[in-house]
């Protein structure tokens, strides 16, 4: 947290006028969804599902390097575009007005070792309900990293660029453990929760899957090409891996972004919700292709501010949004890939070392909603 | 190992390749309609009947049954990106060599899939089936005599019928506004010129709505007849009522459209139907704390519409969204977020 509150200027009227205005962009959108969206969607999801067939294809024959590339590069893509675009926004609910039951929240899985269920209750209830709350959102440095000097340091924090470096690599799985909380249900007691139990059990059958499709059977398939094949599918899931994991690191580490104290959403009202979530997340600008690529998490800000709004119109909120950050003077925290990722990891080397606790002054809103 | 044994396996390793996937999310891109895929349809043409109604030619999948004449079916078409299903009487004969069926859809004020099957529906689309359904439909034994008592898209099925057997002594009384709204009319005028049919038509624009005592003079024999009667409520209230009133009620046959026409209000009775609970909401209380209070299990996140946590399937009745006053009606699949609707009028819901 910075020293100052960069939200004190704002009165408890100005922010509930911001919800409104937010709301209102909402509603414009929902009101607009139709044909063309949902063409969007079943386009994506078709050029994925052909990407990810002519990749394995190639890869039969990857015993030849070029094969090799190709195939590695398309499966590579295939993935990253399962996770984001499709994945992580189909499960966010913002395809469930088509009422498709094949393209719907309830129903979607996605090539990931971490079940779309457990995923959902992880990152859809707690991540976006509590952004940023020190202690309630996990996803500040996903139990294993400090991310703000308000947290408290401990020796174990020295080795968090090491930690930052081995979730990026292995990144599913260390979303998988995330949202089976397994750091805190290993203690003997609560391993033998059977709730618990059967979550874990459906982790362990979604990485069976997985790991005999990516490295047996398809390896298998390729006959000479075993090896390479081999060599192929991982290094696609790696790439999918430290892909992701540098993308949602830009959406809540980059320098400038505000974390906040579980008291402070106490009584939340709408406006201040939003406002934490402006706040409380940061964009990466570029291309219409970085932005696919990221699944419009890019956008970050904008799917804070309206999860549930399909991805492929944050572009255009944006320009909305973008408009109210200027209004109300907030900072709209945003930046090129590299720039973005360079800051969230320099946070993560800066924080692994202890710090003076900074005072903060927070605006006593309450208060002045009584007043007003 | 028998041959399915063997399929089932072949099938289960090829899961293993697809997964998370299954097989068919691929066959799918390439083969909609085969064997073994969820039944689906392809509009091949749409041909225009009157002003607001159309035929639509569909291709079945290959899972098609068959149908009966004067069964209908249910198809979910997507209209402005929504999938949204109802329910058409099948107008072609069941015999078609090309395999092909044929629904006829007259538009009505407001119908969403109606106004788009008949105005915007392009070859081409793919379109959801079920397999028809239905028992509006002639008996297996011939009867002697028949009569058909139809009004406005009530001819549809009946339609389907005249396409598919031919009865000795068959005479039609079909209600429309005017003539040019009657569907298939030259159709119909040519089954009266080869003496299939004897039709009467009754212009209600002119001629005033049909008057079941009427039906004497029109039919003077109609008691005798077996008799299939398609059309408003109000015409199949009126026919059953006189039926039953002349002690020949078994011989008539009545098909309703639009059974449950939903009610739309603020607030309601709300049922969860699996608890068994009612209890009465009003119109701004999210149906999830209406819920909780009963002590029906709810499951529930964020409880401000955005973790889709508590998505629950609306299987009757009206719900009002609170954010954005949007109102959803019951239909099969249909799901709601529970934490941010509200009953608009009685409704169920699962749980
Ligand atoms: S409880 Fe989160 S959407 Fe309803």
């Amino acid at each position: 947290m910075t020293a100052t509150d960069p939200t004190a200027h704002l009165t408890a009227e100005q922010i509930e006028e911001l919800g409104r205005e937010l709301d209102a962009i909402r509603d414009e959108v929902i009101a607009g969804r139709g044909e063309k969206d949902a063409a969007y969607i079943r386009k994506v999801i078709s050029a994925q599902r052909k990407l990810e067939l002519v990749s394995r294809g190639v890869l039969l024959f990857s015993i030849f390097p070029p094969a090799w590339l190709i195939g590695t590069a398309g499966l590579s893509v295939a993935k990253i575009m399962d996770n984001m675009e499709i994945g992580h926004n189909i499960l966010h609910g913002q395809w469930d007005w088509m009422r498709d039951p094949k393209i719907h929240s309830t129903t979607w899985e996605w090539d990931h070792v971490s079940p779309s269920e457990q995923w959902k209750h992880s990152h859809n209830e707690l991540h976006h309900t509590y952004t940023n709350v020190i202690g309630k959102d996990n996803d500040l440095g996903y139990g294993i990293m400090r991310v703000d000097e308000d947290q408290r340091w401990h020796p174990f924090h020295l080795g968090q660029p090491l930690w930052n470096f081995l979730n990026a690599c292995f990144f599913e799985y260390g979303i998988a453990a995330y949202d089976l909380e397994l750091g805190r249900n290993l203690s003997k007691r609560r391993r033998k929760n059977p709730e618990f139990r059967a979550r874990a059990k459906a982790v362990g059958r979604k990485i069976r899957k997985q790991v005999l499709k990516d490295y047996v059977i398809h390896p298998l398939l390729s006959g000479p090409s075993f090896l390479p094949t081999l060599a192929a599918t991982f290094t696609a899931n790696l790439v999918r891996n430290i892909w992701t994991h540098s993308v949602i690191m830009c959406g809540h580490f980059p320098e400038g972004v505000q974390v906040f104290e579980r008291r402070s959403i106490k009584g939340e009202t709408r406006g201040q919700w939003y406002l934490r979530q402006m706040m409380g997340s940061a964009n990466i600008s570029g291309s219409k292709a970085m932005h696919f690529m990221t699944g419009n998490l890019s956008h970050q800000i904008e799917h804070h501010l309206f999860p549930d709004l399909p991805s492929n119109r944050y572009a255009e909120v944006a320009v909305k949004v973008r408009a109210l950050f200027d209004k109300y003077e907030l900072e709209y925290v945003t930046g090129p890939l590299p720039k973005q990722v360079f800051s969230a990891w320099h946070k993560v080397f800066r924080l692994s070392l202890p710090n003076k606790k900074p005072k903060v002054k927070t605006p006593d809103r309450e208060r002045e909603l009584v007043a007003a | 190992m028998t041959s399915t044994a063997l399929r089932s396996r072949a099938w289960k390793l090829l899961e293993m390749v697809t997964t998370p996937l299954l097989p068919s999310d691929y066959l799918d891109l390439v083969s909609p309609l085969r064997a073994g895929a969820d039944l689906r349809g392809r509009i091949e043409a749409v041909h225009p009947e009157t002003d607001d109604a159309a035929t639509i030619v569909i291709r079945p999948g290959r899972g098609w049954r068959g149908h009966t004449a004067g069964q209908y079916v249910r198809i979910g078409v997507d209209v402005d990106g929504v999938r949204l299903w109802r329910a058409y009487s099948l107008t072609s004969p069941t015999n078609r060599q090309d395999g092909r069926v044929t629904i006829t859809v007259k538009a009505i004020p407001d119908g969403k899939v109606s106004n788009h099957l008949v105005r915007t529906a392009k070859p081409g689309t793919l379109i959801q089936l079920d397999q028809p359904t239905g028992d509006f439909v002639l008996p297996q034994v011939k009867p002697a005599k028949v009569l058909y008592l139809t009004a406005g898209s009530g001819i549809t099925p009946v339609m389907g019928m005249l396409r598919d057997i031919e009865f000795d002594d068959a005479v039609m009384v079909h209600c429309a506004p005017q003539p040019h709204d009657v569907i298939f009319r030259s159709e119909l005028h040519d089954l009266v010129a080869d003496k299939k049919l004897r039709l009467t038509e009754v212009h209600t624009d002119t001629d005033g709505m049909l008057d079941i005592a009427r039906l004497d003079e029109l039919v003077p024999d109609w008691a005798e007849r077996e008799t299939w009667a398609c059309g408003p409520a109000g015409l199949l209230d009126a026919a059953e009522e006189h039926w039953a009133a002349h002690g020949v009620r078994e011989r008539l046959h009545t098909e309703r459209f639009r059974p449950g026409i939903v009610v739309t209000g603020d607030g309601g009775e709300v049922t969860f139907s699996a608890t068994g609970k009612t209890v009465d909401a009003d119109g701004a209380t999210p149906l999830l704390d209406i819920g909780e209070e009963a002590g029906v299990l709810m499951p529930s996140g964020c409880r401000m519409g955005i973790c889709f946590g508590c998505v629950t399937p609306l299987k009757a009745g009206a719900v009002r969204d609170l954010r954005t006053g949007e109102i959803t009606e019951a239909e099969p699949g249909v799901l709601i977020q529970t934490c941010v609707s509200a009953a608009a009028g009685p409704c169920d819901i699962e749980r």
